[in-house]
């Protein structure tokens, strides 16, 4: 499992980052905005004419019913809703200035700077915990004695390294299912990305580790800019400070975390934040 | 008789009459006592071969047979070791062409190619199966030993420096060709187990590697080929049991010299090929009949061999799901 | 592309665009024997087609007319049909077995890996067998077309029952227990419910074993043998398409060639037919 080939050598940028990444700088944030964002599978409209802005270093909540749109519209913003045969992306989706459904944007690009965390635990079945933290890194070509000051950093990142650091040649999938989701967070942010999006990463976790990746999130935020999606509206509550509340693939309000819980706009909203339906 | 089942059948009404649970019962008695026939079957195929080639393994040892290097039907010497090789040289030139291109072809089916081109090109890769052996053999016979006799020589000629394939002069049916044949006949059956396996990678795995910023051929080597190995081992081990097995092809493109070849373009024998040529005329020769026998004994012990392993390597990738 | 997006380096671009490439290739590599089997089969065997070509038996003489492929077609026909007789009862029997009886009892499990291992055995080995059973042995006579279907039904057995059990699993649970439910017993439920509803995949497997059945060679060589004139009669010697091929490539005689790419054509024709007709039939079930 090595990149053989890749004569990537790091940029005075890179380094900066690296640097920054590593200390207790803050690195400055990046922005991500969707601009009338729609999308389908096959003829179904999920996702339809979505504005909203995502700010830097702040973790934003997407809320709503199941079946409402808001794991798609996460997904768009990743670009992995095209891997999906028979779906199609409208509008545009922008890291700062950069319009990220342009022609001359890479796919891979843009998935290296903007990371993700799945609903369920997936860690590479057959790599060791080492290995599913290295094997972004390695793609670009990282070896040798910074590919394990990366994995450990991220490790480190994730809240996982005091408890796997003596079993870094485990199989991965020999740790429980809150470790697991950890390592995944590690290995989401082993690429250095500026942007995390989290599909329900809670979703499968008992109350305990639920509460550990809150307060990774928390933690998180000074580095990355973090969308979250979730179904559980005290999650949001808790651990996001802008919270979007979308039904039907329509985005029905956005706004300070602490407002949509306590008086939104939309009553809507309203009735779902006071758990009258969903 | 029907009075007391009706009787039974009000006492009980729950329970049904025995007469209505008849049908039931001789059901699964059928059924069952087929089950049963399967393996009593395949324990009577073994034992029957065993006895009618012990005469062969009683004159020259089992070791005797399997291993001397001599096999000459006019003085009653049969030691089957030119077949043995034949049969492995073959094979294995069928799994170093075959396999590679077969995983190739499963990859891009199921990860590249365009979706619509995916059913026509699955249903193409089966037919390659549908094809019978004895069309194979006859396409093998006139078209491809004349045709390739020329870039074989080639090739022989330029690497001349390699042992056993280089330097040769090339005999019209040789090894390499009946493992060109066997190799096109293995192709679908491996490729089509290993489309299978592929199917099984979960499609969060696939997920987690592209986004992280893989690229296409990054994610098939970090999340679908690390994942389906074992499956794939058990494909290739599958295409050898077929590949040791095949029978008409093999013969007509062999050669049919009982002896060891000295290279790659030499002509040679498989133990399958020799029972096929040779059976007619040892039908009243019993010593010749018996070394037959043996060698397809040889043959169902080494594609047995060969096709538990494989199971046990398809089975194992359930216990990562 | 701005400093937010670090573009893929060239080298991984061009490893993965070459690796694309040589995949696209190997699978175009893997059709050309396809193409060119079928191409040249086609090519040859139509020179050889003619009334005359089907219509009367070979005649043996290695001069003057050979004759053509009549008592093969009939000769493969009817063995193929006796063998689907014997092997399709007995392997979609064996199947239901495991389905609805066995499931996962060790002995099913039994079962099903040696039937797994059948799959497996070379079919000249099932010709062996054939022959010492049922011809070595004595008191059944020489060689038959019977006993030709035997060592074909062999062959089929593990197919058929394979992917009938592969069908038959896809019946809903629910359908069963719905059947159950209403008070029928069990081998009515398997009769109403379960065979019909797995019917057109029943259907696809046992075609596929046929097909395959059609175009062995070698279970047939010593057993039901070689012979020129047409019998309809399943206890004498009977010939057939893939050993009339064999023979005739083994003549290296031009017109016995000639006539060996049409029997081919013919076997092609047929067994192509068969599997394209199992597919239809497979896309047709309404289980997935």
């Amino acid at each position: 499992m090595t990149v053989s080939l890749s004569t990537h050598a790091e940029t005075p940028l890179e380094q900066k980052r690296r640097f920054e990444h590593g200390g207790t700088t803050m690195a400055a944030g990046h922005r991500v905005s969707l601009k009338n964002l729609s999308a389908w599978y096959e003829d179904q409209h999920a996702v339809k004419g979505v504005d909203l802005d995502f700010e830097p270093n702040k973790v934003t909540a997407i809320i709503g019913p199941s079946g409402c749109g808001k794991s798609t519209l996460l997904r768009c913003i990743n670009r992995m809703h095209e891997e999906i045969p028979g779906t199609r992306v409208e509008g545009e989706v922008l890291l700062d200035d950069q319009a990220l459904y342009s022609d001359a944007v890479d796919v891979t690009a843009v998935r290296r700077a903007i990371g993700m965390v799945f609903q369920k635990p997936n860690p590479f079945p057959t790599m060791s915990i080492f290995d599913n933290v290295a094997a972004g890194p390695r793609l670009s070509g990282t070896k040798g004695g910074d590919l394990r000051e990366r994995v450990e950093r991220s490790l480190r990142s994730a809240a996982l390294w005091d408890e796997v650091k003596d079993r870094l040649n485990q199989p991965g999938i020999g740790l429980s299912g809150g470790q697991q989701q950890r390592l995944c967070i590690a290995r989401a942010i082993s690429v250095e990305p500026e942007v995390v999006l989290m599909d329900e990463p809670a979703s499968a976790l008992d109350p305990a580790s639920t509460l550990r990746i809150e307060e990774l999130v928390e933690e998180l935020k000074t580095r990355y800019t973090i969308v979250i999606v979730t179904h559980n509206m005290q999650q949001a509550a808790r651990a996001s400070d802008t919270t979007a509340f979308m039904l039907d693939g329509e985005l029905i309000e956005a706004g300070p975390t602490e407002k949509i819980f306590t008086k939104p706009d939309d009553e809507r909203t309203e009735r779902y934040v006071s758990g009258k339906f969903g | 008789m029907a009075a007391s089942a009706a009787a039974i059948s009000q006492s009980g009404s729950l329970r049904g009459s025995p007469l209505s649970r008849l049908p039931d019962r001789a059901l699964r008695i059928v059924l069952t006592a087929l089950a049963v026939a399967i393996l009593t079957l395949i324990a009577f195929f073994f034992i029957r071969l065993y006895v009618e080639a012990r005469p062969a393994f009683a004159r020259f040892g089992v070791f005797g047979f399997t291993f001397n290097n001599d096999w000459d039907v006019s003085r009653n010497v049969f030691g089957a070791l030119p077949l043995v090789v034949g049969t492995l040289i073959t094979a294995a030139v069928a799994l170093i062409i075959g396999v590679p291109v077969a995983i190739a072809a499963a990859l891009f089916v199921t990860e590249l190619c365009p979706r619509r081109a995916r059913g026509p090109l699955t249903i193409m890769l089966d037919l390659l199966a549908a094809v019978p052996s004895v069309v194979y053999g006859l396409w093998g016979v006139f078209v491809l030993i004349p045709k390739l006799k020329p870039a074989e020589q080639w090739v022989t000629d330029k690497l001349h420096f390699i042992p056993f394939i280089g330097g040769a002069s090339v005999a019209g049916p040789n090894y390499f060709i009946g493992g060109l044949i066997l190799a096109i006949m293995i192709l679908p059956i491996v490729s089509a187990i290993t489309r299978e396996v592929m199917a099984t990678v979960p499609a969060d795995h696939k997920e987690a590697a592209l986004a992280l910023g893989a690229t296409r051929w990054e994610m098939i080597r970090t999340a679908i080929l690390p994942y389906s190995r074992a499956g794939i081992t058990g494909a290739a081990m599958l295409g050898l049991g077929r590949a040791i097995g095949e029978t008409i092809a093999v013969t007509l493109v062999i050669g049919n010299a009982p002896r060891i070849g000295s290279h790659l373009f030499d002509q040679g024998y498989t133990l399958a090929a020799v029972i096929a040529n040779e059976f007619g005329e040892a039908a009243n020769n019993p010593i010749h009949r018996a070394a037959l026998i043996a060698a397809g004994l040889v043959l169902f012990v080494l594609t047995l061999l060969v096709n538990a392993a494989a199971r046990v390597f398809i089975n194992r990738r359930t216990a990562l799901a | 592309m701005n400093a937010v997006l670090r573009p893929v380096s060239k080298a991984r671009k061009r490893r993965d665009l070459a690796m694309r490439a040589s995949l696209g290739l190997a699978t175009a590599l893997a059709l050309v024997p396809l193409v060119l089997v079928l191409g040249y089969v086609a090519k040859r065997g139509l020179g050889a087609w003619s009334w005359h070509f089907f219509s009367t038996d070979p005649t043996g003489s290695f001069l003057g007319d050979p004759g053509g492929i009549k008592s093969a077609i009939l000769g493969t026909i009817l063995m193929v049909a006796l063998a689907t007789a014997i092997s399709v009862p007995v392997g979609v029997g064996v199947a239901l077995y495991l389905t609805e009886y066995g499931k996962n009892s060790w002995f099913a499990k039994a079962v099903r890996y040696f039937v797994d291992v059948m799959t497996g055995v070379p079919s000249i080995v099932f010709g062996l067998f054939v022959f010492i059973v049922l011809i070595l042995s004595g008191g059944v006579g020489g060689y038959a077309g019977w006993k030709g279907s035997v060592a074909l039904s062999l062959l089929m057995l593990p197919v058929v029952t394979r992917s009938a059990e592969v069908v038959l699993l896809l019946v809903p649970h629910t359908l069963r227990e719905s059947a159950l439910a209403l008070g029928s017993p069990r081998w009515r439920m398997i009769a109403k419910v379960v065979l019909p509803t797995a019917l057109p995949g029943l259907v696809t497997g046992s075609l596929l074993a046929v097909a395959r059945a059609a175009g062995e060679t070698a279970p047939l060589l010593f057993t039901a043998a070689i012979v020129n004139g047409t019998s309809l009669n399943l206890g004498q010697r009977m010939n057939s398409l893939p050993v009339q091929i064999f023979t005739d490539v083994g003549q290296a005689q031009d017109r016995l060639v000639a006539r060996a790419w049409g029997a081919a054509l013919t076997l092609v024709v047929l067994v192509l037919l068969l599997t394209l007709v199992a597919r239809y039939m497979s896309r047709r079930s309404r289980l997935t």
